[in-house]
């Protein structure tokens, strides 16, 4: 899925209209504020927004406001995730020191891409939900890498 | 020596036969069934539409070089050597030019029972697709 569509996090939201395309592109947004604290995400207005569409009340974005937003593949993004398929299948097949170095790898290309460098952390030993996280987390806000990146439009 | 490579690639897992894990080449009569392309006199063809290749380069004694392959095709290559695998990424071009044709990319999975669904099935419906992790 995050190959396919180009998701570098979670939550990635996707509008998809009847005849199969793309409405709304990837977006960051959790079905409630729970999390709100943490990640500085306010649910309200996309749900606001989802809502109005569902019903037919609102439309969605326009073609060309789609591809605005869009943040297409790089190289980079997609030879990171080449080293992560292959690290995950050393660590699959019981290789976890070998698999460390294409981690490593794909971290490095790709380091805004949380699907490779958290979605490893449980594999590698380290605890998704714990320092490991906040660390990246921390270094993330240092460099001005935003970890969770809403659609900026209007409210 | 000949040994097997695993050659991860479009969610699948393929072992061919290589001379040399640190310069795979796959048997051209395997490239077809493998990855879809055929090598014909214009170049790497999939139907009526063939990329041109360096076919000096890509043809070797024990077959085409996995390398230059992916070069021509525009997809990332990584190797581990040591445990003779592969991972053959797709092409940004290709991941770029779907989502920017707007069409939502097509993918099955299963539910909790094990039962596929795929997004196509939805058609006609609007759909909230949403990503999550439990990490």
């Amino acid at each position: 899925m995050p190959d396919l569509y180009g998701m570098n996090n979670v939550p990635t939201v996707v509008w998809i209209d009847e005849e199969g395309r793309i409405a709304r592109p990837n977006d960051a947004s959790f079905a409630s504020n729970r999390f709100k604290l943490l990640t500085g995400l306010d649910s309200r207005r996309h749900l606001r927004r989802l809502r109005a569409w569902v019903r037919g009340d609102a439309p969605a974005l326009t073609p060309s406001e789609v591809r605005a937003h869009q943040d297409l593949p790089t190289a980079a993004e997609q030879e990171a995730r080449a080293e992560f398929t292959l690290a995950w299948w050393l660590s699959r097949e019981g290789h976890a020191e070998d698999a460390e170095r294409h981690y490593a790898r794909a971290g490095e290309l790709a380091p805004h891409d949380l699907t490779i460098r958290r979605g490893s952390m449980r594999t590698r030993g380290l605890n998704p939900m714990g320092l490991a996280f906040f660390k990246l987390a921390f270094k993330s806000a240092l460099s001005g890498t935003p970890l969770y990146r809403p659609i900026k439009d209007n409210p | 020596m000949a040994t097997t490579l695993t050659l991860l690639h479009d969610g699948r897992c393929d072992e061919i036969t290589v001379a040399d894990p640190a310069r795979p080449a796959i048997p051209e009569a395997a490239l077809e069934a493998t990855l879809g392309w055929d090598l014909q006199p214009e170049g790497l063809c999939q139907g009526p539409m063939c990329i041109p290749v360096d076919q000096s380069a890509l043809v070797r004694e024990d077959g085409l070089d996995l390398g230059v392959l992916a070069g021509a095709l525009q997809r990332p290559l990584v190797t581990d050597e040591k445990h003779a695998v592969a991972s053959l990424g797709a092409s940004h071009h290709d991941r770029g030019d779907a989502l920017a044709s707007l069409e939502a990319p097509d993918f099955t999975l299963p539910d909790l029972d094990g039962n596929l669904h795929s997004l196509s099935d939805q058609r006609g419906k609007k759909v909230l697709l949403v990503a999550y992790a439990s990490w």
